[in-house]
């Protein structure tokens, strides 16, 4: 057992952990942040994707010691500010008005492999997008409203 | 996005009405609801199963056999560990019927010393540790004694029957004498995952009065309700079902989620503490149930001119080892196995039987998926054969007004093939498409290269073919069904004025916790924010019957619908004439709560025989065409699929942008059953049992998906809705094969079309031989 160090949502966050312990576990059973989900627990699905340092990663296959000193975001983070105001991010909100959300259990992944593309300043290019996302499997939409609804708060294509 | 701009060349698309969702407006929807759970599931607060915390929750695991079939002799546990520190459970401490309660009473929770296992993976023990480390260290400790038996694989070689029909229409035999072309075809479908996201999850918390409830991932907290009261003994309030945030189902969490529940509650009971029984991506596809495979063979008979005359068909469905709800996907798929096409004089014989594979069951559109896919490819190479398009033949065949089924139904309304046909041709282009893609396909032949010459490269390894199918799919529950379902739904004016809806049908991400409202709110006149969906708790609701067979909307809708309006009618005749928006805060305070509990009522002049299979198989049907268009590289015969137009009537659409949800999500399903989805067997054991290898279509590997929803009412429904998840599953897989054929000549009989038998079938080979069910590798 260690201490790790490092920020979640912006917040300083310490555990003691086992160097191998997975980011997915520690995030939804040391810290409560369940929003994260597990679809598959061998990085095939994204359904864990958080960001780390900015980096869509998939938190199933992440230990917890490659952490350390790291910058976390997770699908709970990405509106802090807007909820404060008690709302939605605008590309939740995005999710929210095309119905790019069924199930629900992709959702926090598909968001966070989202925020990472348009945070890079990715485009409203429907190649692109799906490309982004490719990693992140839905069951539930056929992917068509993820595309849209993602392309709905990219920058406008040239 | 839907749209109008079509080019319709015949007069029926008067009659059909397109549904435009119009512009979206941000945070209205295009003036529809937003998704009521929405803003939880995008912000991570929604809870599903996995998510909660019961404090002192122990972990429980399976123990499951390893052979296919083999007598049980006896469970022995390693002497060298302390058994004392955690429970396990076998079939000696069942306290009721060792039976997961279903259609028959053949599948224990677990084997008994002495029983027969019958597949792999056959849960025989369970096990419960404090963590998931001493859990995965003791599973291992427990041995499972046993004594192999033959096992049967093939499910036509097996003698044990779970059901069968026999369906005769006119005189198939004489048809055939006189017909012009008759054509055989044999086809083949194998086992489809659902895949939902979240895996199986249930955590069982034993009750102070000897009871259990149930927080659990399910589409039917009833099902799962009536099995715990059976196998442990426990009375309706002893029994409690909670359903928690559900991560999709897809038919998946029908029926088996009974056989979790039965289990995290066995050791619960004995462990005295909550017990949660989360699977694994691994375990939950080698256990749970699949799409059923099936052999389906044709004989058609046709005139010149295309016309059917007769058909003979016979369907093979593979059970798995326990009968589950095999009995009423057979009878589905028997009865759409003719495709949406009149016929005079037809035969349809079923059978499913058992092998020692995993169970299979229920899985969007339910059997008719599996019989469509035959008759759209006899259709299309009768079509060929005949020398005349895939859209003439069908618009000379396809159901009218006023015709009649093989089981001697008269449609007598709601009848849109040719709606959905018209539409789906005139907005893919199909006819002039089909031209170009023939003329490049005439441009290839004698400048192609040989099999063995140099590579091709760029675009003339590429061809594009488009593909047509349409389907028909029963509305609600098969036959009498939902006579004997007997559902209930209520809507309630409590105490404090709140209105609240009561249904047990649940939120899988389809949009139940939406519509019901927003339906109850607009008989009510009043906002939909005021109107509260009570949860999915057998304490609180009651059995309005299970969310499966697209019947939420259709047929628990009408009840609500109903139900509502007895609660209007009531307080406003309380109220003398007020109306209910401004009366109701009052009426609940004078009156205290208002409950108005609604009856499932036969749907009038719907008569179905159970014993002859005749009569109105269901009340209505929905009506699908879907046209896909491909490009296949001709070296590697690897297939993109690049659009599809889906075209679907529903009878009303509720709620645009979740029903296009549907279209679009179960159109890619069927894509992907289509090209990539295969489960491989060996010896009655998945091969490709993992995420790794088990493979569902990425962002990447889905087509453009346009939908276009049509509105032919149902009168039976106040709202004219007739269903739509299952729809879309049944056209998509014979659109995409019919599209490689014209991309590359080649007809694919066996699902999924994937290179490897594309490559096969151009080069004149037989594919090489499909790794089924006991075929080595």
């Amino acid at each position: 057992m260690s201490a790790y160090r490092f920020l979640v949502n912006g917040a300083p966050a310490e555990v003691e952990a086992p160097g191998m312990r997975r980011l997915l576990d520690v995030l939804r059973e040391d810290l409560g942040l369940t929003g994260t989900k597990e679809g598959c627990g061998e990085g095939e699905c994204g359904a864990c994707s958080v960001l780390v340092d900015g980096q869509v990663v998939d938190s199933c296959l992440v230990p917890i010691c490659q952490v350390e000193g790291r910058i976390v975001r997770t699908v709970e983070g990405l509106s802090l500010a807007a909820r404060e105001r008690g709302s939605l991010d605008t590309l939740q909100e995005a999710f929210l008005d095309h119905g790019a959300a069924q199930c629900g259990i992709c959702t926090p992944g598909m968001l966070m492999a989202a925020r990472a593309y348009l945070d890079a300043g990715g485009a409203a290019d429907d190649g692109a997008i799906r490309e982004a996302i490719a990693g992140n499997l839905c069951r539930c939409t056929g992917y068509t409203k993820i595309v849209d609804a993602i392309a709905a708060v990219a920058k406008p294509l040239d | 996005m839907p749209t109008r701009t079509l080019t319709p060349g015949t007069d029926v698309l008067d009659r059909a009405l397109v549904v435009d969702p119009g512009q979206r407006v941000p945070g209205r929807a295009s003036g529809f609801p937003l998704r009521r759970e929405g803003p939880a599931k995008l912000t991570g607060a929604a809870k599903y199963t996995d998510d909660l915390v019961f404090p002192g929750a122990w972990f429980g695991t399976t123990i499951r056999s390893s052979e296919a079939r083999a007598t049980l002799r006896a469970i022995e546990l390693d002497p060298d560990v302390d058994w004392s520190k955690v429970v396990v459970a076998t079939a000696a401490d069942i306290p009721g019927e060792n039976i997961v309660s279903s259609i028959k009473d053949d599948q224990p929770l677990l084997v008994p010393i002495g029983g027969e296992i019958r597949h792999v993976a056959e849960p025989v023990a369970l096990l419960a540790a404090p963590d998931r480390e001493t859990l995965r260290r003791l599973r291992g400790r427990i041995r499972l004694v046993t004594e192999p038996l033959e096992p049967v694989f093939d499910p036509e070689l097996s003698d044990h029957v779970f059901a069968e029909y026999d369906v005769k229409h006119g005189d198939p035999s004489a048809a055939f004498a006189e017909a012009d072309l008759v054509l055989e075809g044999e086809y083949r479908v194998g086992h489809q995952e659902q895949l939902y996201i979240e895996n199986n999850a249930m955590i069982a918390v034993p009750g102070e009065d000897g009871g259990i409830v149930i927080h659990g991932s399910m589409q039917c907290p009833y099902y799962v309700h009536n099995a715990l009261k059976r196998a442990l003994q426990l009375t309706s309030v002893q029994a409690r079902v909670i359903q928690e945030e559900t991560g999709g189902g897809f038919g998946g969490k029908e029926e088996f989620p009974s056989v979790l529940a039965l289990h995290a509650s066995l050791l619960a009971l004995k462990a005295k503490r909550p017990v949660r029984m989360i699977y694994e991506r691994h375990e939950d596809i080698v256990a749970t149930t699949k799409r059923h495979p099936a052999v389906v063979r044709h004989r058609t008979g046709f005139a010149k001119d295309g016309t059917l005359v007769a058909q003979d068909i016979e369907v093979v469905m593979d059970g798995g080892a326990y009968c589950t709800l095999t009995p009423v996907v057979l009878s589905r798929g028997v009865l759409h196995a003719g495709g949406p096409y009149r016929c005079p004089n037809v035969r349809l014989r079923g059978r499913a039987t058992r092998t020692n594979t995993a169970p299979n069951g229920a899985f969007r559109g339910f059997g008719a998926p599996q019989t469509e896919f035959a008759a759209e490819m006899q259709m299309n190479r009768a079509a060929e054969l005949l020398g005349i398009s895939p859209a003439e033949i069908r618009r000379r065949n396809v159901y009218v007004l006023g015709d009649t089924t093989p089981t001697g139904q008269l449609l007598r309304e709601s009848v849109a093939g040719e709606e959905v046909l018209e539409l789906a041709l005139g907005a893919s282009l199909f006819e002039r498409v089909r031209e170009r893609t023939r003329r490049e396909a005439a441009q290839r032949t004698g400048s192609g290269t040989i099999p063995t010459g140099p590579l091709r490269t760029g675009n003339e390894r590429r061809a594009t073919g488009i593909g047509l199918a349409l389907a028909w799919h029963g509305a609600g529950f098969t036959g009498s069904g939902e006579v004997h379902l007997a559902s209930v739904a209520s809507v309630e004016l409590a105490a404090e004025g709140r209105i609240r809806v009561l249904t047990a049908n649940t939120e899988m991400g389809q949009g139940t916790k939406t519509v019901f409202p927003q339906m109850v709110a607009t008989e009510l006149g009043v906002p939909v924010d005021w109107v509260e969906y009570a949860p999915q708790d057998t304490a609180e609701v009651l059995d309005s019957g299970p969310t499966v067979a697209s019947r939420t909307v259709m047929v628990v809708g009408k009840l609500v619908i109903l139900a509502a309006r007895r609660l209007k009618e009531t307080i406003e005749g309380r109220s003398n004439g007020v109306p209910f928006h401004e009366a109701f805060r009052d009426d609940a305070r004078e009156h205290g709560a208002t409950r108005i509990d609604q009856k499932f009522e036969p749907y009038p002049g719907v008569v179905f025989d159970d014993a002859t299979y005749m009569g109105d198989a269901y009340p209505a049907y929905g009506w699908a065409a879907a046209v896909a268009t491909v490009e296949v590289d001709l070296d590697t015969c690897e297939v993109q699929v690049v659009d599809v137009i889906a075209v679907d009537d529903v009878g009303k659409v509720i709620h645009p942008i979740l029903c296009e949800g549907q279209v679009e999500g179960g159109t890619l399903q069927a894509v992907g059953y289509a090209t990539i989805e295969e489960m491989k067997l060996d010896k009655g054991r998945y091969l490709n049992d993992r995420l790794a290898t088990y493979l569902i279509p990425t962002a990447l590997d889905a087509p453009h998906i346009r939908s276009i929803l049509v509105e032919a009412p149902y009168s039976g429904s106040p709202h004219g809705a007739k269903g739509v998840g299952e729809l879309p599953m049944d056209v998509g897989a014979p659109a995409v094969v019919a599209a490689i054929h014209d991309a590359t000549g080649v007809w694919i009989h066996d699902l999924p079309a994937t290179p490897e038998k594309i490559l096969a079938a151009r080069h004149g080979e037989r594919a090489p031989a499909a790794v089924g069910p006991g075929k080595a590798a």
